[in-house]
């Protein structure tokens, strides 16, 4: 991806909320952090080009393994979500279909991609919940997105876009609905899945020690722009000084404050 | 339980909205200045038989008994006699209703086959030029009126173009050939064998179903171009799309699927709307149903006749609706 830049209208025109983003991602773990509106999701999700229909996105180049994502047709890039993109979203309680079952929306999701009878989805829709480490898979399948605990719809979400096998994973913030102690839990298992079947991860967060801790290198968004890309283990050594002030900000139990420090911005960082 | 009790709580209700309805209509029937002794015996009648009419009516009698007597009847299902007709009123309410029930069927047939696709394509295509043409045709079902509408359709399609029949529910050629059974003419006559018959009476029943249709489907594709609206902006339908979805899957399956049951509720008001509002394209169209019944016995002052007529619409619209509430219960697994 070069050069990416999306804009919105709104009642003054069209305004641009990511200015020219550029990244690549093997099968690595990328993590993107951001405060809310620095244009993490949007970014993530013009790759798979699910930007509402008013939205102008243009890039120098945006590809996914060599097809030219601006260019291809709906039905290229059907090809390419699901099957060989997944997207994750925050929060299960509104990603999920409410009057659909938990079973039937990753059946769903295996029989797009791969041709089988319904039997066959229903059966492998189970296999799928069980390796998300669902108990009792064959109960949770029948149950209702409203029936289930935010974790367990978190993994239902996660079995739903593995079904097709995918190559990349784009985890949108997929932990900041649940509980500290689940959350845990929902990256272990990402983390897991991730390296067991060498895909590429792309995980979106603005928890930037998580990131950090998780991912290989790390993207930090301001404003629509990047404005620092770290190895992971480099966070410390970060230079900009908007990353440098988040860090400032972490409240630390060894090395404690009265008062944690608060960000001063330079509209500066914002060109 | 909890659902259980809610549901036992909308039946309950029902024997109280539909005793407020017979009391409002048997007010308004006796305060009205028209007399009904007089309605029956007419206006030259000597005054003698005017009050002994006036006895045997119990019209006499203060206001809360007459109702008394009235619930009382009621509940052991007599409704009295028509003066019009001098039928009981069942007997009427049971020749007339069929033929109501008929014409409203057709149209919120019509209304729904071509008013749930429109209003789902044009959220669809919520802004484009289609969405703008979609809505200035339902607001033309909203806002013209039946009766405007359905003159215009004679005049043009039978006086003009005679491509449709005139007025009324059969040719006088089939003018009792039919044997009644149901009382639905169309059905009768296929249930007799005379096709040509029911070709006749679906000739018949064309103009008025359009009609009536195009007023429902008004209603019924705003409310659902309303619903898609929103069910398209909502997040699982971000998630439907990024697993590679067809469209159509997307619209149909996960949107509208999502949609359909909060629509039972439009649709079961809209047809009750139906049962009970065709009383002007029933006039227009002389179709023999419980609208026309109504008119004719509103104008003729017989009011036992109304009251009954009256209270089967309401009845109609409790039921209806209670129904509606059934299935909204059943179908959607959020409140089930």
């Amino acid at each position: 991806m070069r050069d990416l830049r999306v804009a919105f209208p709104t009642t003054r025109g069209m305004t641009e909320v990511v200015h020219g983003i550029s990244l690549s991602v093997g099968a690595e773990k990328l993590g993107i952090v951001g405060e809310s509106g620095s244009g993490k999701s949007v970014t993530a999700r013009s790759i798979l080009k699910l930007l509402p229909p008013s939205a102008r996105i243009s890039a120098e180049e945006l590809r996914f393994d060599g097809i030219d994502v601006l260019r291809a047709s709906e039905r290229e890039m059907r090809a390419i979500r699901g099957k060989r993109a997944g997207l994750i979203l925050q929060d299960p309680k509104f990603a999920l279909n409410p009057v659909m079952t938990a079973g039937a929306q990753v059946a769903e999701a295996w029989r797009t991609h791969r041709r089988g009878t319904r039997k066959e989805a229903a059966a492998a829709a189970v296999e799928l919940l069980a390796q998300v480490q669902i108990r009792d898979p064959g109960r949770v399948a029948g149950l209702y997105p409203h029936e289930l605990s935010g974790g367990m719809g978190q993994r239902v979400m996660i079995a739903m876009m593995l079904a097709p096998d995918p190559e990349l994973l784009i985890a949108d913030e997929p932990t900041s609905a649940l509980d500290a102690t689940v959350q845990a839990e929902i990256l272990r298992l990402i983390e897991d899945l991730v390296s067991r079947r060498g895909m590429g991860l792309i995980l979106i967060s603005h928890d930037l020690p998580l990131v950090s801790h998780f991912c290989d290198r790390v993207l930090v968004m301001y404003a629509g722009r990047v404005v620092e890309e770290l190895r992971a283990n480099e966070l410390s050594d970060a230079k900009h000084p908007y990353t440098r002030g988040l860090l400032n900000c972490l409240p630390s139990l060894l090395h404690r404050k009265q008062r944690l420090s608060v960000l001063a911005r330079d509209p500066a960082w914002e060109r | 339980m909890r659902r259980l009790r809610a549901l036992a709580a909308s039946v309950a209700s029902v024997p109280v909205t539909l005793f407020g309805l017979v009391l409002i209509t048997f007010v308004i029937g006796r305060v009205v200045p028209i007399d009904p002794v007089v309605a029956i015996v007419g206006d030259h009648a000597p005054p003698q038989v005017i009050a002994r009419v006036r006895l045997e009516l119990g019209l006499d009698r203060p206001l809360p008994v007459q109702f008394v007597i009235y619930v009382n009847r009621l509940l052991h299902g007599d409704l009295g006699r028509s003066v019009m007709t001098s039928h009981r009123v069942t007997t009427d309410i049971a020749h007339y209703f069929p033929a109501t029930i008929e014409l409203a069927t057709a149209a919120i047939l019509i209304a729904l086959a071509v008013g749930i696709p429109l209003g789902v394509f044009a959220a669809a295509k919520g802004g484009s030029r289609f969405d703008h043409f979609v809505r200035v045709i339902s607001v033309g079902g909203q806002s013209v009126p039946v009766f405007v509408l359905g003159m215009i359709f004679l005049l043009v399609f039978y006086v003009k173009l005679g491509i449709a029949p005139g007025t009324g529910q059969q040719d006088v050629l089939f003018e009792g050939m039919v044997p009644r059974v149901t009382g639905m003419h169309i059905i009768d006559a296929a249930l007799s064998g005379q096709w040509d018959a029911v070709q006749d009476g679906l000739a018949h029943l064309a103009l008025p179903a359009l009609v009536l249709g195009y007023f429902s489907l008004g209603y019924i594709t705003r409310m659902t171009r309303a619903y898609m609206l929103d069910a398209l902006h909502s997040e699982h339908i971000i998630t439907a799309r990024s697993k590679g979805l067809s469209a159509a899957r997307v619209l149909w399956v996960h949107a509208f699927g999502n949609v359909a049951v909060g629509l039972v509720t439009v649709i079961a008001l809209a047809y009750a709307n139906l049962l009970s509002g065709a009383v002007l394209t029933e006039t227009v169209f002389s179709w023999p149903g419980l609208g026309m019944y109504l008119t004719v016995s509103l104008l003729n002052a017989d009011m036992n006749a109304v009251l009954g007529a009256t209270l089967v619409v309401g009845v109609v619209y409790v039921g209806l609706n209670l129904l509606a509430d059934v299935a909204y219960r059943l179908l959607d697994p959020r409140v089930r």
